[in-house]
């Protein structure tokens, strides 16, 4: 079998982590090859060696069967090899067109002239069918839409292999429609696509063959998936069968916790209200931009609430700062954990105790003995892969830091309200079950727990009850025995979109 | 061999490896280096420095700036001088240049980290302001002690150690315990390592940045009576550059000018690395101006290899 793009025995080191081990395997031309693997099992290691922003210790990277060199990603780009990362790589003060043309402005006499920027730019995303105004500025963009203008990006130049890893972390179903169009064409046109996802589903749906990852090594390659089941991949992928990831049982619901009303902030308003129970999982489910994320933003007062009402057991305020809502005991888990969840260049423990240390600390000083314990502890219940609690966690695996931002809510006392945004964004299966386990444990106690997801059976497997969000309003409310993915979908979309996919 | 080398120098401790190397090279070759005279009078000329570095870790550990120290040193020891004149009384002199140096700290603090103004831009603006002030108020000339016992705050000592160096060695020590072992300290690290997440992880980032500010005016304060007491007169002039100095000093003890990476100890070495630098040149009888030069390529020195070891290991 003659292989397009192959790697062949790459080994990558880093201080006390073996990341990679002789990983050798092959893709055909016009492929998409799915690579799949536990949180920390090198995915992403392999596809930054490909992008030349880091250089494998042993081993080679063969396209068309000549041998590859990629000292920089710009030489790797030069060779026809597009990656996009699993963290957003974009310039957020830069508009949408900028930011896909940087490196080769348009110019005219040296001038770069910007209303053909744009509209060559607008011309390539509605091509796509990607709904973003190319003359915005990225930082106002919401997460997907920055997600699918990323892959735009790869997908302007042309590309002899392009990598993706989790790019649909962020995208709902709809949005995530968009992009499989965009690699169906790029496929058509022979480019070969490296697909890094925790989602079963789109690996049946895009991929020609795959390969999974185990602490490092190869631990089973795919050249076709004709046959291949998803408990057989789940299995080579942890070691051990999962039977139902979701593992929902009805809890009784205590009385009435919080109740939300009218919020609004400097940007948009929510009107409408809701409210949740104790030991309630309460879900929001919507498309991109619906208004999830800032409800809760403005519930927490991440973004400061100008008016509105949250009531927490009777005792009624305004959000405008966080510490405030932390010691109500309410807690935020953001969904970007990149641009405000992880404390960059800090060690692991500081990470987790970065806020529930206020709870042991005296006089102002830190207690190390006792930092230590709480940080070994989420470590070890939330199987953080990491060498050490003094890692930095900027050099964990990304579903690890999303890990790690779990655990420094989990190690907070009294809490009330759970507010986590995208809890499994970048979660392998394994991890994900062991996650919603203890969402259910933590319910159970009696916590109320606010989940904001974009996928579909993730909402449906979990939550009691579910609040669909649509253009900035509460459109629709289900409870279990309502559930049924057309109608939550039905009631995500704006109206007149509404009769076009029903028909 | 090689490999093991190059482990030591661009690990944890590589510079601490180098400063001991360092020091012992020149201990051998630079005669009278060893001396009692000249180490108590080494560690003399980095107290104003290293005073000042103390709290500039802090202020870049938030990715924060402060370039008015320098100005601030001058007009706090103009303050201590002319207060102690006025009204007789040493502590009162002493009491109303850490005012001064506190005032202008916070007013840097509230325009850089309330009204959300770049701190580069604010502080090159009050280092010019409050230079103009102590030449204002001085008329531009120096002003001498009246009060003899106003010396005595340099020339005093402790069992044979000038109070000015035990002074610079209290600052270390309280520096350290304040970065590693306090909820400030940590929270300081942590709005470096990124503001949005310390906040929404409860921080009170505002209101830390101003503080840490405010600390970096009183501690140019106190560097600033040391200083007039050692040169027995308020200068207006006095302490140009110290900014950068000092700046230079936290780089070169590896604090990153992004935030978030900063040690005492590191800070401790580069400050020395400066002070050692500077006294074994004029050992040596080497011309002032190439110890611009020298300063220079040390700093350069110290930032390459910074660059090294994030590239050889860890990213970012
Ligand atoms: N710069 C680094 N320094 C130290 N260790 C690193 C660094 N980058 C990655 N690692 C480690 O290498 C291993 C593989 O990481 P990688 O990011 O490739 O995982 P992944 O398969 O992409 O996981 P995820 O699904 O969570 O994204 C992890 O254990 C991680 O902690
Ligand atoms: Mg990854």
């Amino acid at each position: 079998m003659s292989y397009f793009f192959e790697y062949r025995g790459i080994t990558k080191t880093y201080p006390g982590v073996k990341a990679l081990e002789d990983v050798s395997f092959g893709v055909r031309r016009g492929a998409v090859h799915g690579l799949m693997g536990e949180n920390g099992a090198g995915k992403s290691t392999l596809i930054r060696i490909l992008s030349g922003d880091q250089q494998a210790n042993a081993g080679a990277i063969l396209i068309d069967g000549a041998e590859q060199k990629f000292a920089s990603v710009r030489d790797a780009s030069d060779n026809g090899v597009m990656v996009v990362h699993q963290e957003l790589q974009l310039v957020p003060d830069l508009t949408v067109a900028e930011n896909l043309c940087l490196g080769r402005f348009p110019s005219r006499a040296g001038f770069v002239s910007r209303r053909r920027m744009i509209a060559d730019v607008q011309a390539v995303l509605d091509d796509y069918g990607i709904n973003v105004d190319a003359g915005a500025r990225v930082s106002a963009l919401p997460l997907g839409a920055r997600q699918m203008v990323e892959v735009a990006k790869a997908a302007m130049v042309k590309a002899r292999v392009i990598a993706l890893d989790e790019p649909t972390s962020s995208l709902s179903s709809r949005e995530s429609e968009v992009l499989f169009r965009m690699i169906a064409r790029l496929k058509a046109q022979g480019t070969v696509i490296l697909y890094v996802s925790h989602r079963m589903d789109e690996i049946f749906q895009l991929c020609d063959s795959m390969t999974v990852l185990r602490d490092g090594r190869l631990a089973a390659h795919h050249d076709s998936l004709e046959g291949v089941t998803r408990a057989q991949i789940v299995s080579e992928m942890v070691g051990r069968e999962i039977s139902d990831i979701w593992n929902w049982r009805a809890r009784p619901l205590g009385e009435e916790r919080l109740v939300v009303d009218g919020l609004a902030g400097a940007k948009l308003s929510i009107p409408g209200s809701f409210t949740a129970r104790k030991g309630e999982i309460l879900g929001f489910f919507g498309l991109i931009g619906a208004g999830r994320s800032e409800l809760m933003r403005l519930i927490y007062g991440a973004d400061p609430a100008r008016t509105g009402r949250v009531m927490l057991e009777g005792d009624s305020y305004t959000a405008t700062d966080p510490r405030q809502s932390i010691r109500r005991g309410i807690a935020y888990c953001s969904e970007d954990r990149k641009h405000d969840g992880i404390l960059n260049g800090r060690s692991v423990e500081e990470n987790i105790t970065i806020s529930a240390r206020r709870l042991w600390s005296k006089g102002g000083f830190l207690r190390p003995g006792r930092e230590a314990e709480v940080a070994e502890e989420q470590i070890r219940q939330l199987r953080v892969r990491t060498p050490s609690r003094f890692q930095d966690i900027a050099n964990l695996s990304g579903g690890n830091q999303q890990k790690v931002i779990l655990g420094r809510w989990l190690a907070e006392a009294g809490l009330r309200v759970l507010i986590v945004d995208e809890p499994t964004r970048g979660i392998d299966v394994g991890a994900k079950s062991e996650i919603y386990d203890l969402l259910y444990k933590l319910a159970e106690q009696g916590m109320t727990i606010l989940v904001v997801s974009s996928e579909l059976p993730e909402v449906m497997g979990i939550c009691d009850r579910v609040l669909v969000m649509c253009q900035h309003r509460i459109s629709a409310e289900f409870t279990r025995d309502t559930f049924s993915e057309q109608a939550l979908l039905a009631a995500a979309l704006p109206d007149g979109q509404n009769h076009s996919t029903a028909a | 061999m090689t490999s093991t080398l190059k482990k030591l120098l661009l690990g944890e401790q590589g510079l601490l490896v180098i400063f001991a190397i360092a020091l012992v090279l020149v201990s051998v070759f630079v005669p009278n280096f060893l001396s009692t005279r000249n180490v108590i009078g080494l560690l003399q000329a980095v107290v104003t420095v290293g005073l000042v570095a103390c709290s500039m870790m802090l202020c870049l550990a938030t990715r924060d700036f402060d370039l008015s120290v320098g100005s601030t040193v001058a007009f706090t020891g103009m303050m201590a001088v002319m207060v102690t004149n006025a009204t007789g009384s040493i502590p009162l002199g002493i009491l109303g240049a850490i005012a001064a140096g506190a005032a202008v700290g916070m007013v840097n603090g509230i325009i850089i980290a309330k009204i959300g103004i770049n701190a580069l831009i604010t502080t090159l603006a009050t280092m010019q302001l409050v230079r103009g002030f102590g030449l204002i108020i001085s008329d531009g000339r120096a002003v001498g002690v009246k009060e003899p016992a106003f010396y005595n705050i340099a020339l005093s000592n402790v069992f044979g150690i000038p109070t000015p160096i035990i002074v610079l060695a209290v600052a270390f020590l309280v520096f350290g315990i304040v970065l590693n072992r306090t909820v400030f300290g940590r929270n300081t690290l942590a709005i470096g390592g990124n503001p949005d997440a310390a906040r929404l992880a409860g921080v009170k980032v505002v209101r830390t940045r101003v503080t840490i500010f405010a600390i970096q005016g009183v501690m140019a304060a106190i560097a600033g009576v040391l200083l007039a007491s050692r040169i027995t007169s308020g200068q207006p002039n006095a302490a140009t550059g110290l900014e950068l100095s000092a700046i230079s000093a936290c780089v070169l003890g590896g604090v990153s000018l992004a935030g978030g990476r900063a040690t005492m100890t590191g800070v401790m070495v580069g400050v020395m690395i400066l002070g050692i630098a500077e006294n074994v040149m004029n050992l040596l009888n080497i011309q002032a101006f190439y110890q611009y030069v020298v300063r220079g390529v040390i700093l350069l020195f110290a930032v390459l290899l910074d660059n090294l070891r994030t590239s050889s290991g860890i990213r970012r």
